[in-house]
């Protein structure tokens, strides 16, 4: 069985708040993107795509 | 190396997240949002709610790692003065090499980010915003001239114009007039605040304005400044952002704020140590309520164009 690293547990709070960052930046990135494909030029430019077939 | 240069150079146990937090100056963000909110709801233009709180989010992670370059280059005058020797370098938190990988990470991060979520004119503006405060304020202006503060302070007027672009995609009248108004408004607030702390400055050979042309000259540049901003101001009124809720809200408060340059300028240094300088302290927190209260007042006027016109947002 594997002990945790002093280092580890040391920096517990600090982990943790980097961890959360990391997944808020991917919820952005993702809500983003979501807009910018339903909403933004990407959708018009797929609707004018579209008129053209 | 001495003990004072080792501290700053290696901190002396392991840094908290609220310890690089505070690099990015999480007290001058907050204004820096609420301009830069005030920018982006007052433009013409619509703009998606998430992509404009996108917009806000990157702005103030602009502003912060212009505050930590700040505190990267500042930290051995940090560590003299008493209002900043708390903050995370001088007292040994974070090291300056961690103050400046993450004030060059997320300058980089926010500049891509906004321009990737709105338009290149916002992000180029908020480059050359980090550009401003950290090169010619910071390192070039801070500690050459006593107009530093007035230089210096258009790089805390940006964030609204930056707002309008995020929403624009330019720069128009409206937008330059809230940068004029910030600008404008940092003068005044800094040398009030230089007057009653002014050891502060001294101790670290700033060339505060107090300091080289004295606090005789600083009181009249304070009264200056003031006419000007309230000429600004008032001008503000007659463009798209403004409306009647500002022009009553300008006409108010720019009346008392220039009493209170009056009242400063009348007085002398033995009469402001007498009271311990309670007219120039009253003028500076009256200075927060102005800035505040006119962005403010363009934010209502922004909410009833919207109510009235179903506007954009």
């Amino acid at each position: 069985m594997q002990t945790e690293h002093e280092l580890h547990s040391r920096r517990m709070g600090r982990n943790l708040w980097v961890g959360g960052l990391l997944i808020t930046f991917v919820a952005l990135i993702f809500g983003l993107t979501v807009v910018k494909v339903t909403e933004g030029d990407i959708a018009g430019a797929l609707k004018i795509e579209g008129t053209d077939q | 190396m001495n003990q004072a240069s080792l501290s700053l150079e290696s901190p002396s146990h392991d840094a908290e997240f609220g310890d690089y937090f505070a690099l990015l100056k999480p007290r001058v963000m907050t204004l820096v949002v609420f301009t830069a909110f005030v920018g982006l709801l007052a433009a013409p233009v619509s703009i998606h709610p998430f992509v404009g709180f996108c917009a806000i989010l990157f702005i103030a992670v602009g502003g912060g790692a212009a505050g930590a370059l700040n505190m990267w280059y500042d930290a051995d005058i940090d560590a003299m003065m008493k209002r900043t020797t708390k903050r995370p370098i001088p007292s040994g938190r974070v090291s300056k090499g961690e103050a400046l990988a993450i004030g060059l990470g997320l300058s980089g991060f926010s500049v891509v980010f906004l321009g990737l979520a709105t338009n290149w004119t916002a992000a180029a503006l908020l480059a050359f915003t980090i550009f401003f405060y950290v090169i010619i304020y910071t390192i070039w202006l801070k500690r050459w001239t006593p107009q530093n503060i007035v230089i210096g302070g258009a790089a805390g007027a940006f964030p609204p114009m930056i707002g309008w672009a995020a929403a624009t995609g330019s720069v128009s009248i409206e937008s330059v007039l809230m940068f004029c108004l910030v600008f404008m408004w940092t003068p005044p607030h800094f040398w009030a605040l230089a007057l009653f702390m002014r050891s502060d400055y001294d101790v670290a050979k700033v060339p505060m304005l107090t300091v080289t042309h004295g606090r005789r000259a600083t009181r009249v540049h304070i009264l200056v400044y003031t006419v000007l901003l309230a000429a600004l101001a008032l001008a503000t009124s007659a463009t798209s952002v403004g409306g009647f809720v500002y022009l009553g809200t300008a006409v108010v408060l720019n009346g008392l704020f220039l009493k209170g340059a009056v009242d400063i300028w009348r007085r002398d240094e033995t009469r402001s140590e007498a009271d311990d300088y309670k007219v120039e302290k009253r003028f500076f927190r009256l200075s927060l309520l102005y800035l505040f209260a006119h962005f403010g007042a363009i934010l209502v006027e922004a909410g009833l164009d919207h109510y009235t016109t179903g506007g954009a947002f």
